[in-house]
């Protein structure tokens, strides 16, 4: 399947990556290759294999209702390239 | 032209687990920015969520109480969107298999009654609070109610009024507090609302363009921000303009909406399977367990209590519309076994304390069982009806008190030693040889005159049938 322009860059502003126009093209090109190898997949005959919704054969894992300590805030924010008052600093975000 | 408005509500409630869902941070509202967080609901690498089992259980709770199909095979999915409110720049919601389906809400507005279907719940994470630093002009983000759980409840577009909003919301705020899952406090925000709407000719079948108004956090603003976008689409239409699908914000002060900047675009989730997360399997015992848990629904019980007490419909309505004011009733019944009078007191003396305190039903504090206490008190002469009612009463609502230390320490108790009722009620009579020559000349009126000065004198604490009896009697010896 080809890429287009329209679509690469509607799938980096999805993902907010700005592609410099030689990543662009790469990009292109390789996942036009992942949605070709979905086209392959899709020639294979599922009729009677069950839809599998996780890789493991687990279920219902699941913790009590019970409250543990949180992390101390200072430890929790250091990694924060920016903090005020105990918050997490960001850039203005309008709503 | 005449136009039909049709409604969907989005409703979102934080559910009352102890712990959040993929963590075991508390969900305690208030604290220091930061406090109830960790490495998972912030959202840190190499972390993973694990699922808290009460939310299961309260969404199969909430399913039952409204009439939905339980999907016994449900899962998480991610929902991606990148704002600093989400920490993992993804929602874990449920999109394909959500916990429970085809449930309704029966409604009734100006004694119609009407079926509001529900098309979905699903379990999801709550986010965290922005506040805006205009000091530096940037955002500061608060994780603590990031990784609440919320449950999301998605009707049908089946509503046509305000009216059958407000009586849906009403009911399934009710619904929510007698089942225990959520204390639905709009003003703290653990009950939102979220409403669709579009018109259309009358008659028509298609539906016109719908915007969304989100964040609605008050009952009279729903109804206001309903009116408001309504008259907003018709006279777009009316002007021969379109209606454009949007996510509106409701100014409440300003009494109009707007349209979001940032989430405008054209919304692209990408959403995809959790695969941090198994499905879920809940068997029919699990189901039938839950089923059985369930305590008696707003609707059950007022048809009980009008069928059992003869209690009046309005009375009824009103007790039976408030969990808080249920507990008050039943624990008071329990004391005094008399279902008339605890609904009398509650009416009207614990509803007029409670609007002139400007206090909320929900956050009235006195123990109930003392009401029980306070009607056997006054039924058994102990202390007067009105004292009862303005002085014992209203500390009770105040301060908790026990009502009877609270008479005993104050010295409230009805005289009914006959003795000391007698001692007034002669004196009484000595002081007044006026009205004595009335009343031999055949005057009933002063009677009531001298009752009225020996109650003085006893200050409001006798029994006034003692008080007559005796009165009578002296009467009778002259
Ligand atoms: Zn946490």
């Amino acid at each position: 399947m080809k890429i287009t322009d329209e679509m690469i860059d509607y799938i980096s502003q999805l993902a907010r990556l700005e592609l410099s126009g030689e990543e662009r093209e790469k990009g292109k090109e390789e996942i036009g290759k992942i949605i070709d190898y979905m086209d392959t997949l899709n020639t294979l005959d599922t009729t009677d294999i069950e839809a599998m919704s996780h890789a493991f054969p687990v279920k219902n894992v699941f913790r009590e209702d019970v409250v543990k300590p949180s992390v101390d805030r200072d430890i929790i924010t250091l990694n924060a390239p920016q903090k005020k008052e105990g918050c997490f600093k960001v850039p203005k975000t309008v709503d | 032209m005449e136009f039909e408005t049709v409604m969907g509500l989005e409703v979102h409630v934080e559910l009352s687990t102890k712990t959040k869902i993929f963590c075991s941070c508390t969900t305690e509202f208030g604290g220091d920015p930061n406090t109830h967080v960790c490495e998972v609901c912030t959202g840190m690498p190499g972390t993973l969520p694990v699922l808290n089992e009460q939310v299961v259980e309260y969404a199969i709770r909430t399913g039952l109480a409204t009439n939905c199909e339980i999907t016994q095979y449900n899962k998480f999915d991610r929902k991606n969107y990148f704002y600093p409110d989400l920490p993992k720049a993804y929602q874990v919601s449920q999109l394909y298999l959500p916990i429970c389906r085809n449930g309704h809400i029966d409604i009734e507005v100006n004694g119609v009654k009407k079926s509001i279907g529900i098309h979905e719940i699903h379990m999801e994470e709550d986010a965290g609070k922005l506040i805006h630093d205009p000091w530096d002009d940037c955002t500061l983000v608060d994780y603590n109610r990031c990784g609440v759980p919320l449950l999301e409840i998605v009707s049908e577009p089946d509503f046509r009024s305000g009216e059958e909003v407000i009586a849906y919301l009403t009911k399934l705020k009710q619904i929510l507090q007698y089942i225990d899952v959520s204390d639905c406090k709009m003003e703290q925000g653990s009950m939102r609302a979220d409403v669709n709407l579009s018109v259309r000719p009358f008659g028509q079948d298609e539906y016109g363009t719908r915007t969304e108004m989100k964040n609605i956090n008050s009952f009279k603003a729903i109804a206001r921000a309903i009116e408001g976008e309504r008259a907003r689409q018709i006279e777009l239409i009316t002007e021969g303009k379109k209606v454009v699908q949007e996510t509106r914000r409701w100014d409440d002060n300003k009494g109009s909406s707007f349209a979001m900047r940032s989430k405008e675009n054209a919304q692209d989730y990408r959403y995809f399977p959790e695969p941090d997360l198994v499905p879920i399997e809940i068997s029919d015992e699990w189901i039938e367990r839950v089923r059985k848990s369930l305590p008696e629904l707003p609707t059950e019980k007022k048809e009980r209590y009008m069928k059992e007490y003869k209690l009046p419909e309005y009375d009824v309505d009103i007790i039976t519309g408030t969990k808080a004011l249920v507990k008050i009733f039943e624990e008071a019944n329990a004391v005094c076994n008399n279902p008339k009078e605890v609904s009398n007191w509650i009416m009207v003396e614990v509803l007029r304390l409670a609007s002139e305190t400007n206090t909320d039903p929900d956050d009235i504090s006195f123990d109930p069982k003392n009401l029980g206490v306070l009607i056997n008190l006054v039924k058994n002469g102990v202390v007067n009806r009105n004292t009862a009612k303005e002085e014992v009463l209203a500390k009770m609502f105040s301060d908790n008190v026990e009502p009877e230390q609270y008479i005993k320490d104050n010295n409230l108790q009805m005289v009914s030693d006959d003795s000391l009722v007698r001692d007034i009620v002669t004196s009484v009579i000595a002081a007044n040889p006026n009205s004595i020559e009335q009343y031999k000349e055949g005057n009933e009126k002063v009677v009531k005159f001298l009752m009225g000065q020996s109650m003085k004198q006893l200050k409001g604490k006798a029994n006034p049938a003692v008080v007559t009896k005796v009165l009578e009697e002296e009467l009778a010896k002259l």
